[in-house]
């Protein structure tokens, strides 16, 4: 039961780091509340496992502490640290039952007989275990050693923090919806801290209250998810989460006015303070960007409509770049020639990538 | 899938079932004929029946109480030979590196005693264990114990299983080294957050996953040990007396020593059935352990 507070970590797996590009972990400052289901979102090769492993314990980082409250315990094993990880793919005690696994961590830390127990027993009972909790751990299929796996995490009542690395990869994604669904509840049971670390948006935003989106070593965003979703901070952000992603286009800012091209969007706000020579880019959402019969907003031609089902996506072409665009119910004819509205509140302006805050919203 | 079923394949197979006939079933059958013969030379064979079988196998007669003799001999030798190289072949898997140069160079070091011939073998430790040229012998001696491989029966048996073991603990190290890399770095981890001791990451972790190469490993040194006969004919000649007289070198003593042929036949055949029978013994824990884990692992 803590509060972590990583202080200007960084880390690299050369000896001798030169410039940033060697780092995995560029310097990052942040702290996880005591309870909180944190999600650690980002592709592959982010850092974000480094960023677990060092929290753990299981990696030293090359600058930089980690603090649980208000204890330094950069150099601590990851035994005395008091944290429990459960790792992508399940890790059993082959020889041992399904008992005796959930147990171990608290065998291994002499807790009393009877204490041992009941706790197995309550975890087995959230995690439903029970039916199986005799038998021998080697013979069970992959996602009850997930459980396990799982299991043996949540067995310590005392932990500081419970992290999860992508720990849903070998489950049938059936089988996905129900874990995850149980992870929350357990999250609100057992009120411990939990990261979980992922590359998949849907796990992020439904298992978590706060989500850190990583991306080359750096976190460039934390928070909710209506908040990445609305204001995301960096392109990244804006491409990474949403299904498509924000549309992101190169453009020139005067006044209250955005050109692209020489296509001028209206925006509402001022930017005053963008700088010279960067890279100026306008992001807008699908979702924020519908389609309309031709002669209703910037005109654009339609590529192709993608029918999701609940939704259709038109892929557009604006000037010579391309754009997804919601099409709404009311719009039956989708044809070749369209136009398209942009929605002035939901347009952000980026100076190289990061999210600019404007003035003068009225 | 279609398999299509044609019994012109084996035609295929007939080259080689003549090999074998040749290499292996003719000569065991002429075995089989000497073994319920008996012959006073000059080429003339009389018909013994099972004489030389009810005889092997009767420890109060004079042949079936020296093969008893060397048999036990033989297990013994088996036993003590598994009880030190095992363990001391997992000890030496589990202190080798796990990465950088010296693994290269453990492992060439590792490998030299097998690559060395069995005569050969013999013959180094011959030399080395003798008490007035050989550094080892000269050494011991010389620290006022009084050892002597050819005249004292406990010197010859340590010499032979110091000897053994020098030569294929190694066999075991590398088999258990193989085994000890295929474990996924996860389990160390998970072992180390779930605050296990070094001995329970031993006992959970690496001696599970270390099941099937050992089973191996256990095969291979016995059947080895079973069946030695270069290394200690060369170093003791199966003296002193009989101390060292494994099933092997008796064999070769009634054969070709004696010219018993028929008795000889006899002990070969006994022996060889002692062995297929150990080996089946082996293979189906083998397989029933391969089933246990690929079912584990589905």
């Amino acid at each position: 039961m803590a509060r972590i507070t990583l202080d200007r970590l960084a880390h690299s797996y050369l000896p001798d780091p030169r410039g940033p590009e060697e780092y995995a972990v560029k310097e990052v400052h942040h702290v996880w509340d005591q309870g909180g289901a944190y999600a650690l979102l980002g592709p592959s090769g982010c850092g974000k496992t480094t960023l677990l492993n060092i929290i753990s314990g299981l990696v030293r980082p090359t600058r930089g502490r980690i603090l649980f409250d208000d204890r330094d315990v950069t150099d601590l094993s990851t035994e005395a640290r008091n944290i429990a990880q459960v790792f992508q793919f399940p890790v059993v005690y082959d020889t041992m039952t399904v008992r005796e696994n959930l147990a171990f961590p608290l065998k291994n830390r002499r807790v009393p007989r009877e204490a041992v127990a009941k706790r197995v027993d309550e975890i087995a009972r959230l995690l439903d275990l029970t039916r199986v909790l005799e038998r021998k751990a080697r013979n069970l299929s992959a996602d009850l050693k997930q459980k396990i796996s799982l299991g043996r995490g949540l067995v310590r009542p005392d932990v500081a923090a419970i992290l999860f690395d992508e720990p849903l990869t070998v489950i049938d994604p059936h089988l996905k919806w129900q874990l995850r669904s149980t992870l929350k509840e357990l999250h609100r049971a057992l009120d411990l801290t939990m990261i979980y670390v992922t590359h998949d948006q849907t796990e992020a935003l439904t298992f978590a209250d706060k989500v850190v989106v990583m991306h080359d070593g750096a976190v460039v965003q934390t928070g909710t998810p209506e908040e990445l979703f609305a204001r995301p901070a960096h392109t990244f952000v804006g491409h990474f989460i949403g299904s498509p992603g924000m549309n992101v286009l190169p453009c020139r800012v005067e006044g209250r006015t955005a050109f692209v091209r020489e296509q001028a969007i209206a925006l509402d706000q001022t930017y005053p303070m963008l700088g010279d020579g960067k890279r100026i880019e306008l992001g807008i959402r699908p979702e924020f960007a519908e389609l309309g019969p031709p002669g209703t907003g910037f005109p654009v031609r339609v590529r192709r409509v993608d029918d999701l089902g609940r939704a259709r996506i038109a892929r557009v072409d604006m000037g010579g770049y391309q754009l997804t665009a919601s099409i709404p119910e009311s719009l039956t004819e989708v044809g070749g020639d369209a136009s398209l509205r942009l929605d002035a509140r939901h347009v952000h302006i980026y100076a190289d990538g990061h999210l600019v805050t404007g003035q003068g919203r009225p | 899938m279609i398999k299509p079923l044609d019994n012109r394949a084996w035609l295929l197979v007939l080259p080689v079932f003549a090999v074998v006939a040749f290499s292996a079933a003719l000569p065991v059958m002429t075995v089989v004929n000497y073994s319920v013969q008996d012959t006073f030379g000059n080429n003339q064979f009389f018909w013994n029946g099972v004489g030389w079988f009810q005889d092997l196998l009767d420890p109060s007669k004079e042949l079936g109480g020296r093969f008893f003799d060397s048999l036990w001999r033989n297990l013994l030798f088996s036993a003590i030979i598994l009880a030190i190289e095992v363990p001391l072949g997992i000890v030496v898997a589990l202190s080798m590196p796990r990465e950088g140069w010296t693994v290269a160079l453990c492992l060439v070091l590792m490998a030299l005693p097998l690559l060395i011939p069995w005569n050969v073998v013999g013959t180094i430790w011959q030399v080395f264990a003798r008490g007035d040229i050989g550094l080892l012998g000269w050494s011991i001696n010389r620290l006022g114990i009084d050892y002597n491989y050819v005249s004292s029966p406990l010197a010859a048996w340590t010499t032979i299983v110091v000897m053994d073991v020098w030569h294929w603990t190694s066999l075991v190290a590398l088999l258990c080294y193989a085994g000890l890399k295929s474990i996924p770095d996860a389990y160390y981890q998970a072992a180390r957050i779930d605050g296990a001791s070094r001995w329970a990451v031993f006992r959970t972790i690496q001696l599970p996953k270390m099941r099937r190469v050992l089973l191996i490993a256990v095969l291979l040194r016995f059947m080895d040990s079973f069946m030695i006969y270069t290394e200690p004919f060369v170093l003791t000649g199966g003296g002193p007396g009989n101390a060292t007289t494994f099933l092997s070198i008796d064999l070769v003593k009634l054969a070709l020593g004696q010219f018993d042929l028929g008795k000889a036949g006899a002990m070969s055949l006994v022996y060889n059935l002692i062995i297929l029978a150990v080996c089946w013994v082996f293979y189906t824990v083998m397989t029933n352990v391969d089933a246990d884990s690929t079912r584990a692992e589905a």
